[in-house]
């Protein structure tokens, strides 16, 4: 039992370390910019995994959410507040190292947020704006979400686009450096390239578990309860409407610190994160991945992230996603890995296990 | 004080009046089934009584509260569990799996606990499996427990949705047409079963069609005619009430009267 | 120009902004109460509409244009129902609607490979942009009165089709009870897709009566698909007639919020709108809120 649950955690670690060592051997490290990327981005589909695969809703909101996450702790430690210097508030947020006085471009004394201080603000932020739209739309049986979010998103694209202290639609830059703690800094200066990948790997791989702990447990049971019959889960005892809810708000925060750490870690943040379009991207990645698979989403999404930013895809770009969303839940709803395992499972063992299998699968 | 106390509930749909003035009650410990001819409102009664559906005008009380216009998990929280006519099984899970989600009333770790495994939540989930299983055993099926859901036959699903309800520890179970679908042997045993649950000191109230098996186990009977109260009584009244019969007439009540006596 | 004549202007724009959704939502209503999916895909049957007649209309009259885009886009509708949701009636409903937005994606990524990024619009029906009627002192383009009188034509039409004709009282027949329609010797399968081609068709109609006035955009489909499904919640998800009062009513309040709001944030009125329906009135402004199910699917 314990094995099984700690061979995807060695695997994973196993192709992290591996794929660096590969790119170091190939002369291509800079591929592992790429990569970390990639990963931020996964982050996002592994929570779409719990809310589609698990909760049995989607959403087409969570770049929305990765966005509000990106451009609440850009704008934050971008902006100077020394104009407040004098005020109580200021004065009591300068004490608890929430404000911090720094040397700005020319030299000049700014005051600025720090960058955890911004992050606990992006996480409140997306939770109270989760909370808003998830419970409307939530309380309601079938896929009122959907819709919701899509409008939320868009609303935010419009928001973000209108307004000139978001940069409109150049977005924000300069966003500094994190240093999270010691002596490890979110940023994509090549010298610390290494250090990044691995600390999204390592950020990765911890919620990965956090995930898969959370599937194989009462609340995970409850969440698949949800998405199989409704009507039977609340006849049991089920609180539909909070689970939901709850798994909702969860995946936003997800997206939402994603969306902190990668703006940290390009150091600017732009418009088009919050397009409906990118929204799409993410539940296509969950689908190709297989939506109650964790796992394979992240390690599908993470692939096909990094492919779409080394410009593979070309103009064909967002029909990429759209042919795979298409392609996948028409032909492998489950997702591709799944029959793909038992497939090879299949092979291995021979002609007798077919026909149980399929006998099992009627 | 009876368990359940339904006073004065209607509930039309449309135009259509599925259930008016309904007033009955069942105590503690008892065997209650309802009956009546098809279209007589009995499962949308259940529906109601378990809150999903709501009603119209009347009043529900169950130990002491009143549950009209709760939420169907907040009464099964409070002690009321049931089972469809249809079996409502989970198919993406195992058979244990579905007798687990069982507990959910009973338990309690959130979303932190389940995913941080801290130590409370490794101990509660082992509690979760063991009294699932055990209450697989009760219904027979603990040989079953690995396999997928979807596998199981139509009378095997029935007893692993029965177990899942019972795995709520309900103080009152609602069964709807449990027999249905069931062999002669395997409504015999469900008999059976129903009366080692009452021994467990939970009260049951069921709706069915198998009139052999009402007048076997109920200590009491409502029959429903048209979305209202016909006659209510032991089953020997009901038996010989002629305004019964005159509804039944041609359905069985004699046969099964007679297979009774034989 | 007076205050009175102002006020004019800005409802007449949004009565005929509102039009649209309406079509739009009655679209959205259509396939829904067929089939149980929200069709993400909806608004981009407008986008094609629009295009096909722009293209046709370089070599053929304008009427023949319109029509033949009409056709071809009900056709699309028909085809895409029989290629992704005919063979699919076993995934469930997320399955389905998750195809409809990647569907959406598709359909916009062909339009704009087949076409540009470039705005288009057909010529006005009549007259000319600059050509006015006036009407109690507010000057109204000529083409206003076409996309209503082409809407009010249309929802009278599905009205009656609905009603009065064997195949529209089947539609209704499927959406109220399935099981029983099945029973009765409908046939499910051909009523989806009769469902998709028709607010294929309709939502093809609507993007070529628009495209003088609002021009036509690869990228114009989601937003329309969001407004038209806030017209559809407002009147009720599941009642086809109401949501032309819906989609008036969103067409006219962003209207007027235009004048008090900063044109970025143009967009923004409709989508809070459905967030505050979904809040205080999921069931639309004239569904009861007895409308519960407790089918177990």
């Amino acid at each position: 039992m314990l094995l099984k649950r700690l061979f995807p955690v060695i695997g994973f670690a196993a192709l992290a370390i591996a794929v660096q060592l590969g790119a170091g051997a190939l002369g291509k490290e800079f591929y592992l910019t790429q990569l970390t990327m990639a990963i931020y981005y996964a982050i996002v589909v592994m929570g779409l995994c719990l809310l589609m695969g698990f909760a049995g809703q989607v959403s087409l909101g969570h770049g929305a959410f990765f966005a509000i996450g990106g451009y609440t702790s850009a704008v934050l430690t971008t902006s100077d507040f020394s104009r407040f210097q004098d005020s109580l508030w200021a004065a009591a947020l300068k004490r608890i190292h929430v404000l911090i006085p720094k040397a700005d471009l020319y030299g000049g004394q700014v005051l600025t947020t720090t960058p955890w201080a911004a992050f606990v603000a992006a996480m409140l932020l997306t939770f109270l704006i989760a909370c808003l739209i998830g419970y409307p739309a939530l309380r309601l049986k079938g896929h009122y979400l959907a819709m919701a979010t899509l409008g939320f998103c868009l609303i935010v694209n419009k928001i973000v686009l209108g307004t000139a202290w978001l940069g409109a639609a150049d977005g924000i830059s300069g966003v500094p450096e994190w240093n999270l703690a010691g002596g490890l800094v979110i940023s994509g200066r090549s010298a610390v390239r290494v250090q990044n990948y691995y600390a999204a790997c390592a950020l990765a791989l911890f919620l990965l578990i956090l995930l898969a702990n959370l599937v194989h447990s009462r609340v995970g049971r409850a969440l698949q309860a949800i998405h199989d019959r409704e009507t039977a889960a609340g006849a049991i005892g089920i609180n539909t409407a909070r689970y939901k809810l709850n798994a909702f708000v969860l995946s936003a925060l997800l997206a939402a610190a994603a969306g902190v750490f990668l703006t940290h870690y390009t150091a600017g943040i732009g418009p088009s994160e919050a397009s409906a379009l990118k929204s799409v991207r993410y539940v296509a990645l969950a689908a190709a991945g297989g939506m109650s698979n964790p796992w394979g989403a992240a390690l599908v999404s993470t692939a096909i992230n990094f492919l779409s930013l080394r410009g593979w895809f070309g103009t064909y770009d967002n029909a990429v996603f759209g042919a795979v969303l298409i392609l996948i839940i028409s032909i492998a709803p489950q997702g591709p890995l799944k029959p793909l395992g038992l497939w090879i499972r299949r092979l291995l063992s021979g002609a007798r296990s077919a026909a149980g299998g399929e006998h099992a699968a009627s | 004080m009876p368990l359940l106390d339904v006073e004065n509930v209607s509930r039309r749909f449309g135009g259509l009046v599925a259930l008016d003035k309904v007033a009955f009650s069942v105590s503690a410990g008892q065997i209650k089934s309802i009956i009546g001819p098809n279209g007589a409102g009995k499962t949308t009664l259940l529906n109601v009584v378990s809150g999903l559906l709501s009603a119209d005008t009347g009043r529900i009380q169950f130990r002491d509260s009143r549950i009209d216009g709760l939420k169907s998990h907040q009464i099964a929280q409070g002690g009321m569990s049931r089972t469809f006519q249809n079996p409502s099984l989970f198919l993406q899970m195992s058979v244990l799996e579905n007798v687990m989600v069982g507990r959910h009333p009973r338990t309690r770790c959130g979303f932190a606990a389940c995913c941080l495994r801290l130590p409370g939540q490794i101990r509660e989930e082992r509690r979760i499996r063991e009294s699932a299983l055990e209450h697989l055993r009760f219904v027979g099926l603990e040989g079953m427990a690995g396999a997928p859901a979807g596998a199981l036959g139509f009378g095997e699903r029935r007893m692993v949705e029965l177990a899942r309800a019972l795995a709520t520890e309900p103080s009152l179970l609602l069964l709807d047409e449990p027999a249905s679908g069931l062999n002669n042997r395997e409504t015999a045993d469900l008999g059976e079963l129903i009366r080692r649950i009452r021994e467990r000191g939970i009260t049951t109230l069921l709706v069915e069609h198998d009139m052999s098996l009402v007048m076997d186990i109920s200590d009491d009977i409502l029959v429903l005619h048209n979305g209202t109260p016909l006659a209510e009584g032991a089953p020997a009244v009901i038996q010989n009430n002629e305004e019964v019969i005159r509804v039944y007439l041609g359905t069985g009540l004699e046969d099964a009267a007679a297979s009774q006596k034989s | 120009m007076g205050d009175d004549s102002l006020f004019l202007q800005y409802l007449l724009s949004g009565i005929t902004k509102g039009s649209i959704y309406a079509v739009v939502a009655i679209g959205f209503n259509l396939i829904y109460s067929a089939t149980g999916v929200l069709n993400f895909a909806q608004g981009e049957f407008v986008m094609l509409g629009g295009m096909i007649a722009v293209t046709l209309c370089a070599f053929l009259p304008l009427p023949v244009a319109v029509a033949a885009a009409v056709v071809i886009v009900a056709l699309t509708g028909c085809l895409l129902e029989i290629l992704f949701f005919r063979k699919l009636r076993h995934h469930t409903i997320m399955h389905m609607i998750i195809i409809t937005i990647g569907l959406s994606i598709v359909i916009q990524e062909v339009a704009l490979h087949l076409w540009d990024e470039k705005v288009r619009s057909l010529p006005y029906f009549s007259g000319s942009e600059v050509s006015s009627i006036r009407i109690f002192g507010a000057s109204v383009s000529p083409q206003v009165l076409w996309v209503l009188g082409t809407v009010a034509v249309v929802v009278v039409l599905l009205h009656a089709f609905l009603r009065y004709t064997l195949q529209g009282r089947a539609m209704r027949a499927c959406s109220s009870n399935p099981d029983a329609a099945m029973l009765s010797g409908i046939n499910i399968s051909n009523m989806r897709t009769l469902s998709f081609g028709l607010s294929a068709a309709l939502g093809a109609l609507a993007g070529c009566v628009i495209s003088p006035i609002t021009m036509t955009h690869y990228e114009m489909g989601a937003p329309l698909a969001i407004k038209g499904f806030a017209a559809a919640i407002l009147g009720g998800l599941g009642n086809p007639m109401a949501s032309v009062v819906g989609g008036l009513l969103i067409g006219v309040i962003e209207a007027f919020s235009v004048s008090k709001l900063p044109a970025a944030y143009n967009d923004v009125t409709a989508f809070a709108l459905l967030l505050l329906m979904l809040f205080v009135r999921p069931h639309g402004l004239f569904g009861s809120p007895s409308g519960e199910s407790v089918r177990e699917v």
